[in-house]
């Protein structure tokens, strides 16, 4: 039991109670004219009672959601080591970019004539993201990673289709994200899992058995999600083209290889690119992302509605299938409006500040932090590979055999140390997986200090004094929450005293 | 280079603790043909001097809308944002946080992601709100694959007035899932009457409020032809602030409501990144998509928040998830619910009233225009007009005389002759008396 | 009189004449931890032996349940709605999670009796 107080605070650790258990009815943080007269004409749907929002002044919002901010960690304050995430530091240069208001303050519905400038920043991005993969085409508006997965899906329906070889199944290696069966699920496609080798690559010789003429396209992470380079991946393209099939790549983990990979050079025909993880855009508690997927100019020719194309009158909007030529046959439309607009200025900040140069250095700095975490940690903690890994390092939970301790204590563990903790049971083909990233922006003596905790913790761990780990955190805003009772009564509102039973 | 902290020093000392030579070792296993032997086309690095000034010429090569009289709607409102919103997403803690999975961290995302599902199930007149997805046009799909998991049945109706761009992005998921939907023919001079729609195969009837023509209807009677055909009744809000003025669509028997959130909280922003907001009745809510905190106790029984009902989510459920969505809108999300906490109920009330008057001003002012006829009889803050000649080439008439006048209906919809002439115009709380003013000027002299 | 039957995916099935009650074992509701929720089927859903018919939630699970023979659905177990803990608690008594009429009882045979149950649970220690 932590130790308590009469507030309930403990120093700069405030409670906060909810927006809803403060303030005063009529009162407002923001100061409004009274409304001028007029006829109303609301259609007879008047609204007839009120919404049941509190009121509050502007200190009070402003000290509600600080305090709040104060039980968050952050990448601003501290290492955040989540593999598959790409926790990289998010430059202020690139909110300062997206806040003008030539970028913030445009209307999706503009004349062309007005937007000249947001359409280039539109190419220009997409123009760094082609370059930097190798592809001729790229489709802007998804919106997320699994929405650029579901996108890059699409298009390779719609071009096997126009072959009139239209198929039916979606090959995913074992150690996918959750995302990439789900995706080929809802682009209509049957699911098929292929296994790994024992060096956690894909089984090439179960893949090309898996190969056959219902196989629409194979989906791998490639590094993959065990942090580690497909070193076979042109066999398995080949293959893959071999049995008619295209090759989508996932590409959450491409921090490791910018500026010295292409992707399309490895065969692959289509991949997102998650510009919240590679290309330095905010996570901001979850969203929002932005997923463009570069592609072959086959499937760019299905690639969602509106592209972008640049003309001898200036860049152009095109919203409608009939606009994009004699090889468009766009495969509809994904998302309202135009895309992530606001994060492509965001992204393209970064790309222009890091530069060709800057950017492989990134990948290498990312790489290098990595293995350096393999070294140091190899005899402490159990690697599931060998080495050398990409950005990425996975180690499982061997090394805690008869403690008694799970992976999920030794992440607790680290929140008590001042630690994200890396992520957890994923990839789901090792067990217990601490899958861990540590990006490009940190120190080395962040790392060595990281390392150091790691290894106490590990040491704590076969010397018996589990309590530590197993009653912990103790030390963060909140101890281990009852998720049990979460699942089994889902309060997701608050309701007002009077209504609850 | 200024994001990149370790010094050629420390690399030296890594690469030797390592035990390699150099970094091309650590990249062994990409294969040798696949290796860049040359430098990529694109510039070097570059410092914030020249970044800056790169993408303010860039951003100065449009024309920002608080800079000219602007009446654009059509699924996206310009709204003034308080002082202290931006200063409070732009706080580290918010911003540079990943989704909350460590619940123990986050308690600061999960209590407003909480507050905001609150916000929104009230706003709505519903039960129960998830955490935003991307936006409302791709809500409107995910609501169109719960009604059919719901029902199991695969019709979707669509109303003629709902957002084509909703309706588009509806009919492109439904087309992979093989659904049907039936849209209904846009016509803003005469009101839709679906009741008749909903038989034994329709999986839900999906309408729009206010509609994209603006309009407000009461959907209680179609609620009840829903209910009693088996099927559900989803209603879109492209505007939020309007649920300030109308009764909500939980009030009518809407089962899912579906929504556009960036106008309260959120930058025009170019149309994205949007907020789509969900919210739905409790009993649905297994098969709701997207991620959802729910309240819980901590090991020392104090109230906490955890991410929730994970296994309808990919992560657990793969191929047999309610949605494939992963990442949200989080952080719009946080500038919906900080603007909504700085309005409060009385603030939301007078802001819905006011956008309300600016619009029926705006629209008296039109009505009286030789030509031009406002085609409404309701409306919230927007409504069509029509025009003696096509609104694309009028608004770009306007564009010229520094007016951003309307959204030409042309835009989304072709091919229709009549639709050619309709452009929607909108009014908010910014629209000031010289806004007015110049619209009509511009106006008279563009037709 | 009753006999009782056990399935690889360790689900118990409880005869009596043409009538069989179907829940998960002691073994199974171990492995999944604390149940948070059980999807039912509505009655009169018509199901092949090996069929899903429910599944079974866990805070960070979801777990199919099979149909261990061909019937259709004439019961389930409404309580769970409620206490779908009684799973966890009771697995083989008030947790059980439907009642089906069984097409075919000769399948029957290809089924285990607690004895080879619980030899079969031996082999996977």
């Amino acid at each position: 039991m932590s130790e308590t107080t009469l507030t309930g605070n403990r120093g700069l650790q405030q409670e906060e109670p909810l927006l809803f258990e403060q303030g005063h009815p009529g009162h407002s943080g923001v100061d409004l004219p009274e409304p001028e007269p007029v006829a109303e004409r609301l259609g007879g749907v008047k609204r007839q009672r009120d919404i049941g929002l509190p009121g509050l002044s502007e200190p009070q919002v402003v000290r509600h959601y600080t305090r709040l901010s104060h039980m968050n960690y952050a990448i601003d304050s501290g290492f955040y080591p989540l593999g598959s995430c790409t926790m990289k530091y998010n430059p202020r240069l690139n909110e300062k970019m997206a806040r003008l208001p030539g970028f913030a303050d445009i209307h999706p519905f503009q004349p062309e004539s007005t937007v000249q400038g947001a359409l280039e920043l539109v190419d220009l991005t997409a123009r760094w993201l082609k370059t930097l993969t190798g592809f001729d085409g790229v489709a802007m508006s998804p919106a997320a990673g699994a929405h650029g997965e579901l996108c890059g899906l699409m298009c390779i329906r719609a071009a096997l289709e126009a072959r009139g070889d239209a198929r039916k199944t979606v090959l995913v290696p074992e150690s996918a994200h959750g995302t990439n069966p789900a995706s080929a699920h809802f682009c209509g496609y049957k699911v098929r899992s292929i296994p790994a080798n024992a060096r956690g690559r894909v089984d090439l010789e179960a893949l090309k058995g898996a190969l056959d003429d219902s196989v629409a396209a194979l989906m791998l992470t490639n590094p993959n999600t065990c942090g580690l380079f497909e070193d076979e991946i042109l066999e398995i393209a080949q293959a893959a083209h071999d049995a008619g099939a295209l090759f989508y790549c996932d590409g959450a983990n491409f921090n490791a290889i910018m500026g010295r990979v292409r992707p399309a050079d490895l065969g692959i025909d289509c991949m997102h690119l998650n510009l919240h993880k590679t290309f330095s855009t905010p996570h901001g508690g979850g969203g929002p992302g932005s997923g463009p997927v570069v592609m072959t100019q086959e499937l760019a020719n299905h690639a969602p509605l509106p592209w972008v194309t640049e003309g001898a009158d200036g860049f152009r909007l095109l919203e409608h299938a009939g606009d994009t030529g004699s090889d468009g046959a766009p495969l509809g439309r994904i998302k309202g409006f135009h895309g992530q607009v606001g994060v492509f200025v965001r992204a393209l900040a970064y790309m222009m500040s890091l530069g060709r140069d800057g950017l492989e250095q990134a990948a290498e700095d990312a790489v290098l932090n990595a293995n350096y975490l393999l070294e140091g940690l190899k005899d402490d903690l159990s690697p599931s590979y060998e080495g050398p890994c990409m950005h990425e390092v996975l180690f499982d939970d061997r090394f805690l055999k008869d403690t008694g301790l799970t992976t999920l204590d030794i992440a607790k563990g680290l929140l008590d140390e001042g630690f994200h903790p890396m992520t957890m049971y994923f990839p789901l083909v090792v067990h217990g997986a601490m899958l861990t990233e540590p990006t490009e922006t940190e120190t080395r003596e962040t790392l060595d200090q990281f390392m150091e905790t790691v290894k106490g913790l590990a040491d704590r761990a076969r010397a018996g004094e589990t309590a530590a780990l197993s009653e912990a955190p103790r030390l963060t805003p909140r101890r281990r929450l009852d998720e049990t009772s979460a699942a089994r009564n889902p309060v997701l509102r608050w309701t007002p005293p009077e209504d609850q039973a | 280079m200024r994001y990149l902290p370790q010094t050629d020093a420390d690399r030296s000392a890594m690469l030797a603790a390592i035990g390699v030579d150099s970094v091309d070792e650590l990249y062994r296993d990409v294969p040798r043909a696949a290796r860049l032997t040359r430098p990529l086309d694109l510039p070097g690095h570059a410092g914030e001097v020249k970044v800056e000034r790169d993408l303010q010429a860039l951003a100065a090569r449009n024309v920002p809308a608080g800079s000219v009289p602007c009446f654009l709607g059509a699924g996206a409102y310009r709204h003034h944002l308080p002082a202290a919103l931006d200063h409070l997403i732009q706080r580290g803690e918010f911003l540079t946080a990943y989704t909350p999975y460590q619940p123990e961290v986050s308690q600061g995302t999960l209590q407003t992601l909480f507050e905001f599902q609150t916000q929104v199930a009230l706003l709505t007149g519903m039960e129960v709100a998830n955490a935003s997805l991307y936006d409302a046009a791709s809500a409107c799909a995910e609501a169109a694959l719960m009604a059919a998991r719901l029902t199991r049945r695969n019709r979707i109706v669509v109303s003629g007035a709902l957002h084509p761009q909703y309706r588009s992005v509806t009919e492109t998921h439904a087309h992979y899932v093989d659904l049907t939907v039936e849209a209904g023919k846009p016509n803003p001079w005469q009101a839709e009457d679906l009741t008749g729609e909903p038989d034994k195969d329709t999986a839900c009837v999906i309408v729009q409020y206010p509609d994209f023509f603006g309009r407000l209807d009461d959907f209680t009677a179609l609620a009840e032809a829903c209910h009693a055909a088996g099927a559900l009744l989803v209603v879109a809000v492209p505007e939020p602030v309007a649920l300030g003025a109308v009764q909500s669509p939980g009030d009518m028997g809407a089962d899912i409501v579906v929504g556009e959130g960036q106008p309260l909280g959120n930058p025009l922003a170019f149309g994205g990144p949007g907020l789509g907001l969900f919210a739905t009745r409790k009993k649905f809510v297994r098969q709701m998509p997207g991620r959802v905190p729910g309240q819980t106790v901590d090991e020392d029984g104090r109230r906490g928040y955890v991410l929730t009902l994970s296994t309808r989510e990919q992560h657990i459920r793969r191929e047999k998830a309610t949605s494939n969505i992963c990442t949200n809108s989080g952080l719009c999300a946080l500038g919906f619910s900080i603007h909504v906490s700085l309005l409060g109920e009385a603030g939301l009330q007078r802001l819905a009233a006011i956008n309300h008057a600016r619009a029926v001003r705006t629209a008296d002012a039109l009505d009286g225009l030789e030509d031009v006829n406002v085609l409404n009889e309701s409306f919230f803050n927007e409504f069509a007009v029509s025009l003696p000649r096509p609104a694309a080439e009028v608004v770009e008439t306007l564009a010229g005389m520094d007016v951003l006048g309307g959204v030409p209906v042309s835009r989304f919809i072709r091919g229709d002759p009549q639709l050619d002439h309709v452009m929607l115009v909108a009014a908010t709380e910014t629209t000031t008396d010289d806004d007015l003013t110049a619209l009509t000027v511009a106006l008279k002299e563009a037709v | 009189m009753s006999t009782t039957y056990f399935t690889k995916e360790h689900e118990w099935v409880r005869v009596e004449g043409d009538e069989g009650t179907v829940g998960i074992t002691d073994y199974a509701q171990k492995a999944l931890g604390d149940v948070v929720f059980v999807d039912l089927p509505d009655a009169g859903t018509e199901v092949e032996t090996g069929g899903e018919i429910a599944t079974i939630e866990s805070v960070k699970a979801a777990s199919e349940i099979y149909a261990p023979l061909g019937g259709s659905v004439s019961a389930v177990n409404d309580a769970l709605n409620d206490a779908p803990e009684k799973v966890n608690e009771d697995p083989e008594g008030e947790g059980w999670i439907l009642k089906m009429t069984l097409s075919d009882t000769a399948e029957l045979d290809s089924l285990m009796d607690a004895d080879a149950y619980r030899a079969y649970l031996d082999t996977l220690e």
